[in-house]
């Protein structure tokens, strides 16, 4: 158990934080030049600078090609066709053609993205360079500039740094609860705690109790871990973050009592805890931004805890939100830890 | 023989007794898929921002209804100063401010130019950028249609074609991935599980003093769950045939064939735990960490394995869900045979064969 606290939180942020991670590298690209000109080649040289392709150059048989495709050696296959620059000269427009692996539609969408964005840079220079702009009168223009606050490098992994140490927490909020209370359910110990003169307020106080600050203790041992590994900023009061992490583990290990009153062996609480942790975090918006889920979702994330805590551990952390910022998810907790510990002890009450 | 079977059907009530394990087992795979496939999306939509309009004129009013008609945000706030943005990300409901600088038509109609700034909760980099794009995308759409009348030259048009996915859905991706997610889950963690249950419990020796030997024993423990996996592989592919439209264009039967050739080898994963576990925590911990979350993560499942740092991809090319996630794609989306997967299949096979091994030569000397 010891060494699982201290191992368990590195091994997460190490794995967890380095593999989720959406940003494109190493996009492998085909290049199909059925033009061989100068303008082709230039295109090529873009392609070939930018730090995100690893530009190989493909055969003129389309069959060859496809098959490169089909068996994954490269994402993406680039044709630029026989006439690519005389068209753009003598006609003003000129087509080449991307052919993109779609399995995976999301690193799809996003190589699709950085390709176009490519072309449609290299498309402006060369408008440049060859004619002079329209005289007369001038375009309208806007100028737009943005800035990207809290976070100006847009580093992914500051934000998945707090998400995942709020499961971290949970882990050990919930489901060694649970565990360890059947465990003792089915090894059949709890009959004699049942026959001491303890109070079952007493009983399950003392269960959650060393639970309770093992979790806060790991919350900070993650928190030093993430500032020194991957340099989160703590813009924010841990004060409030510490006051805010109390509830959520109220609810945590109420749920973990919960459960280990309606399962009778510890494979059923495991696979319950599994069951609702894997749906729970799926919808917290971990991964993906909950307004995007349709409108039943969001409803549903009404009795997610996670979704409450890692909503606001990363307003804390990375925006600086203070109690008056998080007063309704702070509400919404004390509701919910009041609910589901009412509910376990009314439970364990009939179980025992 | 005979008592062989009464093992078998022994194995089969105490699984079967166990409702609650039973309706997660076969639960969990219809929630997971429609949980992928209708609520972790990559839709982009009613994202909620706020507009500070220091000009409100004409050219910043149609902008703005333009911007807000897309589908893609929600207006949430109108700002009156610049003191109000901060304290607006700070109540963490918007994502983007919007900002026209005054005298915005005025400018545009005589110095040909204006500025609109944007500014973006980046605290999640990813949508942050999304949001950025897609709103200079809307405003430089309204620019061109102002400008029609002055033709672009020397125009390069890209044509994208979108191969094997045409119209870019999610289950193309996570069919796959949950496939290999519940195969392991149910074959590695509930076998290993069991096993160390019996242990725990004693009742394992019982078992070792029968007539049985420990082969048909463990052929015994394992036959259910080859059942219950089989079953639920059927289920995944069936769902996302029916409900999402995910075609399988390769072969059903070769498709069935690495199924059952993962599920064995996720049995032999699961018993080579359960020699190497002494209790079900143990079990239960080795399981977690060395099965689910690898199988979630380092599988290219969920995250693309390229991406990772090379230490990373150096694990994902030792777990077993990473080859049977290239097959899975190869027989269904893409429609190949095994000429393209021979080689997984081979290091599957592989790996099924020494996870036996192992397991044998540990068994035995446990025995001893």
């Amino acid at each position: 158990m010891l060494p699982l606290i201290f191992v368990l939180p590195i091994v997460m942020l190490l794995v967890l934080v380095n593999a989720a991670n959406f940003e494109m590298k190493n996009i492998d690209m085909l290049i199909v030049d059925r033009d061989i000109s100068q303008t082709s080649r230039e295109l090529i040289s873009k392609f070939e600078g930018s730090p995100f392709y690893r530009v190989s150059y493909g055969s003129f048989s389309d069959k060859e090609n496809s098959a490169m495709l089909t068996s994954d050696k490269c994402d993406i296959i680039l044709n630029i066709p026989y006439g690519f620059e005389k068209n753009l000269v003598r006609e003003n427009k000129s087509d080449i053609q991307l052919q993109i692996n779609a399995v995976n539609s999301m690193t799809a969408g996003l190589i699709n993205a950085y390709s176009t964005s490519i072309i449609t840079k290299f498309n402006l220079h060369v408008i440049a360079k060859w004619k002079n702009p329209p005289k007369g009168f001038k375009n309208k223009s806007i100028n737009i500039t943005s800035s990207y606050w809290f976070n100006p490098e847009l580093n992914y992994k500051i934000y998945m740094v707090p998400g995942i140490l709020v499961i971290l927490v949970t882990i050990i909020g919930m489901f060694l609860t649970a565990l360890n209370i059947v465990r003792e359910k089915e090894m059949g110990t709890i009959e004699q705690i049942n026959v001491t003169p303890i109070k079952k307020y007493q009983f399950i106080i003392g269960k959650l109790l060393p639970f309770l600050i093992i979790a806060l203790f790991e919350l900070s041992f993650g928190l030093i871990v993430g500032k020194l590994l991957f340099h989160i900023p703590i813009v924010g009061s841990l004060l409030t973050l510490f006051t805010f992490a109390g509830l959520y583990l109220l609810v945590s290990l109420g749920i973990g009592l919960f459960l280990s009153t309606i399962a009778n062996t510890q494979q059923q609480v495991m696979f319950m805890t599994f069951f609702f942790m894997l749906v729970f975090i799926l919808m917290s918006g971990l991964f993906t931004p909950v307004e995007t889920m349709p409108k039943w979702a969001q409803n549903v994330n009404i009795i997610n805890p996670f979704y409450y805590f890692i909503k606001v551990i990363r307003m804390v952390l990375l925006k600086g939100s203070s109690f008056a910022n998080i007063l309704s998810e702070i509400y919404a907790m004390i509701i919910y830890a009041t609910a589901i510990i009412g509910l376990a002890i009314w439970r364990y009450r009939k179980t025992v | 023989m005979k008592q062989f079977a009464g093992f078998i059907k022994k194995e089969f009530y105490h699984i079967f007794r166990d409702v609650r394990t039973m309706l997660i087992l076969f639960a969990m795979p219809i929630a997971q898929i429609l949980i992928f496939g209708y609520v972790v999306t990559n839709d982009f939509k009613d994202v909620h921002i706020a507009i500070l309009d220091k000009s409100k004129d004409n050219v910043t009013k149609e902008i703005t209804n333009k911007i807000l008609s897309s589908g893609y945000f929600i207006l949430e706030k109108d700002l009156s100063s610049s003191k109000e943005i901060e304290e607006a990300f700070k109540d963490g409901s918007i994502r983007e401010v919007i900002i026209f600088e005054p005298n915005f038509a005025a400018n545009l109609e005589k110095e040909k130019t204006a500025n609109i700034q944007l500014l973006a909760d980046a605290s999640d980099a990813n949508t942050a950028n999304m949001i950025v794009n897609y709103t200079s995308g809307i405003i430089y759409d309204y620019l061109k249609k102002e400008n029609k009348d002055i033709e672009m030259p020397m125009q390069i048009v890209p044509e994208v074609r979108m191969v094997f996915n045409e119209s870019m859905k999610g289950v193309y991706m996570f069919v796959p991935g949950t496939m290999a997610l519940i195969l392991m889950l149910i074959s590695a963690m509930m076998t290993s599980i069991s096993i160390a249950r019996e242990k725990e419990m004693g009742t394992m020796e019982v078992l070792l003093v029968s007539p049985l030997k420990p082969l048909q024993i463990i052929i015994g423990k394992v036959i259910p769950y080859v059942a219950i996996s089989f079953t639920n592989a059927v289920t995944i592919i069936l769902l996302g045939y029916f409900v999402f439209g995910l075609p399988i264009n390769g072969s059903i039967v070769l498709l069935l064939a690495e199924s059952i050739l993962f599920i064995l080898l996720s049995l032999s994963l699961g018993i080579l735990i359960s020699t190497i576990a002494k209790d079900q925590e143990v079990a239960m911990f080795i399981s977690m960490f060395a099965l689910l979350l690898p199988t979630m993560l380092l599988s290219g499942f969920i995250f693309p394995i390229e991406n990772m740092p090379d230490v990373l991809q150096w694990l994902c090319h030792i777990m077993p869900p990473k080859y049977f996630i290239i097959i899975l794609k190869h027989v269904m989306i893409k429609g190949t045979g095994l000429m393209f997967v021979w080689k997984e299949t081979l290091i599957l096979a592989g790996m099924t064969l020494l996870f036996l091994a192992l397991s044998v030569k540990k068994f035995k000397t446990r025995l001893e």
